[in-house]
């Protein structure tokens, strides 16, 4: 059985980060004027040589984007289930020691939610929970995608790694997408960020996107928490991981996301900013490298930023957004898992799309296919 | 202007217009109606994933089809297999009442690449089923001729990867596939810009089908109406037969003038 940890385990970070900020202005050139692109054109236009080639980059995205997936964008929104978790994170809101009211919504909670999300406009929703295996199992996750299947087109999930035979459970009931964030390919740092829980096995979580892959995903999601470690370094293994998945499970579609550590009530402060700056650099970076990767930006980033950075090779985005359990109708209070910051309406999020010469789309599967 | 090529049948329908267009990429679904209307085009592809077929009585993209000379082709854009293709025609048929289905089966989800086997498969049990079944293929003479042998309506061979306008880079098996068919050739995917399409229709192709190249357009609604053009031309061309290509203009020393002599 291949894993992705026998060929990650060939890598060094350290040898892989010096090899990034030891590229060259000529290998950024080489990059951008290459055919198909390999990973080590990706170290160039990711790494520091590549600043001065930012307006380049952002044309040639741009370029790209449209011709594979035209002039629209694909909407969906988060439904948080639950905010129950055994692990401890040292960034997140959920995190097991952060002292908080804990809610897992129940079946008729849920359809309060689902009603307010469809009067939105919703067909794609992303189910989101913490982990807390006693409570929020593989059980309540089939009762749920039964409940909100109904609903709508298009179902994901982003909730804690499962085993393959879970996901093969739960992918006939209608699960589209995973998401799964290794947060950072740092191993020692990993240890840091996540000393408690069953989060705290890299190895594990390191191998979801095999289990998913071989249960016959249709799409996962992949990234990494930036502001933990070197975001280049992690972003370099982020696209090592895709490139492995790709050639190893063809038949599922890949996404990227990039979220930036954002606060939380009484969270920790990034130990790696990235600036506005460099996260369009990253952006075009995966474009140019994968052409038809889809990529994700959610609520985290601010409104300028996100107006402008829609055109540059975004794929999806989530507007509207509450990140806590009940938080569109149940209990619109309680403790979100992190502050969102562009906080425009759905509805606002479809006029600044249109406005900037896009479709937003609100569907884009149906459970027929699948 | 149309009158003047000869009308394409397919599955006991005619068409004026040897340009069938798609509906993906474009900025809005305004848009997407006035470039279809500029192409002139009568056959219009559309997605069954984008459409909601249950209520398409209030669909905002099959509103702006709603056209008397368009008839729409609904696809199975995003199955994976045979299984997954024939549930989702049926359900096409059900809900749009055509009996056309452009079958699109493709399990990469990155190159959009058609699955031949599970293409045939589906093409057999369709057309069985009374479909005007329309298969999105590789440019494979061989598969082809089995499609042909399993009721296909028509057959679509990509002129190089869907979306990536790069032309008719399979023109050597388009033209066998073109010499060998009995049932219309429609190039489908890769054409880039109303000379690729020309290009096709001079070859025999009997209609082409472009999405991405005017959707991505800055100017949709001028390259819908470039590609009609082009398409009449071609086609122009291909009835009155293009006069004989020389590559060289005398041979300097003629080798049967032993002949003669």
């Amino acid at each position: 059985m291949t894993e992705f940890k026998a060929l990650f385990d060939t890598y060094s970070w350290e040898e892989v980060k010096q090899s990034i900020y030891a590229k060259t202005a000529a290998d950024v050139e080489r990059a951008l004027s290459a055919g198909k692109r390999s990973l080590e054109d990706f170290k160039a236009l990711i790494s520091p040589a590549a600043e001065p080639y930012l307006e380049r980059m952002a044309q040639m995205s741009h370029a790209i984007s449209q011709k594979r997936f035209g002039k629209v964008i694909q909407l969906y929104v988060p439904l948080y289930l639950s905010n129950e978790c055994n692990n401890i994170c040292t960034y997140c809101g959920f995190s097991f020691d952060n002292k908080v009211r804990r809610k897992t919504l129940s079946e008729k909670e849920i359809l309060r939610e689902v009603a307010a999300i469809k009067e939105m406009g919703y067909d794609h929703v992303l189910l989101v929970t913490g982990e807390a295996n006693h409570t929020v199992h593989v059980d309540y996750f089939k009762k749920a995608l039964d409940l909100v299947m109904p609903h709508f087109s298009n179902v994901s999930m982003e909730v804690q790694p499962l085993d393959q035979d879970e996901y093969e459970a739960l992918i006939p009931r209608g699960l589209h997408a995973v998401l799964v964030y290794q947060e950072t390919y740092h191993r020692e740092d990993y240890k840091i960020h996540h000393p408690k829980g069953k989060k705290s096995n890299f190895n594990y979580r390191l191998g979801t996107p095999d289990r998913l892959g071989r249960a016959g995903i249709h799409k996962m999601g992949l990234g990494v928490l930036i502001g933990l470690e070197d975001w280049r370094t992690d972003s370099f293994f982020t696209a090592l991981h895709l490139s492995y998945l790709e050639k190893q499970y063809w038949k599922s579609k890949y996404s990227i996301s990039f979220p930036r550590l954002r606060p939380f009530s009484g969270g920790l402060e990034p130990k790696v900013n990235m600036s506005d700056r460099e996260l369009v650099q990253l952006i075009c970076a995966y474009r140019i490298f994968n052409e038809e990767v889809e990529l994700s930006l959610s609520t985290r980033e601010s409104e300028v930023f996100r107006n402008n950075v829609l055109k540059l090779g975004i794929t999806s985005m989530s507007a509207g957004s509450k990140t806590n359990p009940g938080g569109y109708a149940v209990e619109p209070q309680a403790l979100e898992q992190f502050e969102i910051d562009d906080e425009r309406s759905p509805a606002q999020i479809a006029q600044m799309i249109k406005a900037q010469g896009y479709e937003p789309v609100w569907k884009d599967w149906d459970v027929a296919l699948s | 202007m149309q009158q003047d090529i000869k009308k394409l049948k397919i599955g006991g329908v005619e068409f004026s217009s040897r340009l069938f267009t798609g509906t993906g990429k474009f900025s809005s679904t305004e848009m997407m109606e006035q470039s279809i209307l500029a192409s002139g085009s009568e056959l219009v592809t559309v997605a069954l994933k984008r459409v909601d077929v249950r209520n398409h009585e209030q669909d905002d993209l099959l509103d702006k089809l709603r056209h008397p000379h368009i008839k729409l082709l609904p696809n199975t854009s995003g199955v994976r297999n045979a299984k997954e293709a024939i549930f989702a025609a049926q359900l096409a048929r059900e809900a749009l009442g055509t009996n056309l289905i452009k079958l699109e089966i493709h399990p990469d989800p990155k190159y959009l690449m058609p699955d031949p086997i599970e293409t045939l498969q589906a093409t057999e049990a369709l057309a069985k089923l009374g479909f005007v079944v329309m298969p999105y293929i590789h440019a494979d003479p061989v598969l082809c001729k089995r499609l042909e042998d399993a009721g296909t309506a028509a057959v679509m061979p990509l002129g190089s990867p869907i979306g990536s306008n790069k032309g008719l880079k399979t023109m050597d098996f388009l033209e066998i596939i073109i010499e060998q068919s009995n049932v219309p050739v429609i190039v489908d995917a890769g054409i880039g810009a109303p000379s690729d399409a020309a290009k096709a229709m001079e070859m025999g192709a009997d209609a082409v089908l472009v999405n991405t190249a005017i959707a991505v357009s800055p100017d949709p609604i001028a390259m819908g109406e470039a590609f009609k053009l082009a398409v009449i031309a071609g086609r122009m061309a291909h009835e009155a037969k293009l006069a004989p290509q020389y590559s060289s203009a005398h041979a300097s020393s003629p080798l049967t003038s032993f002949l003669y002599d």
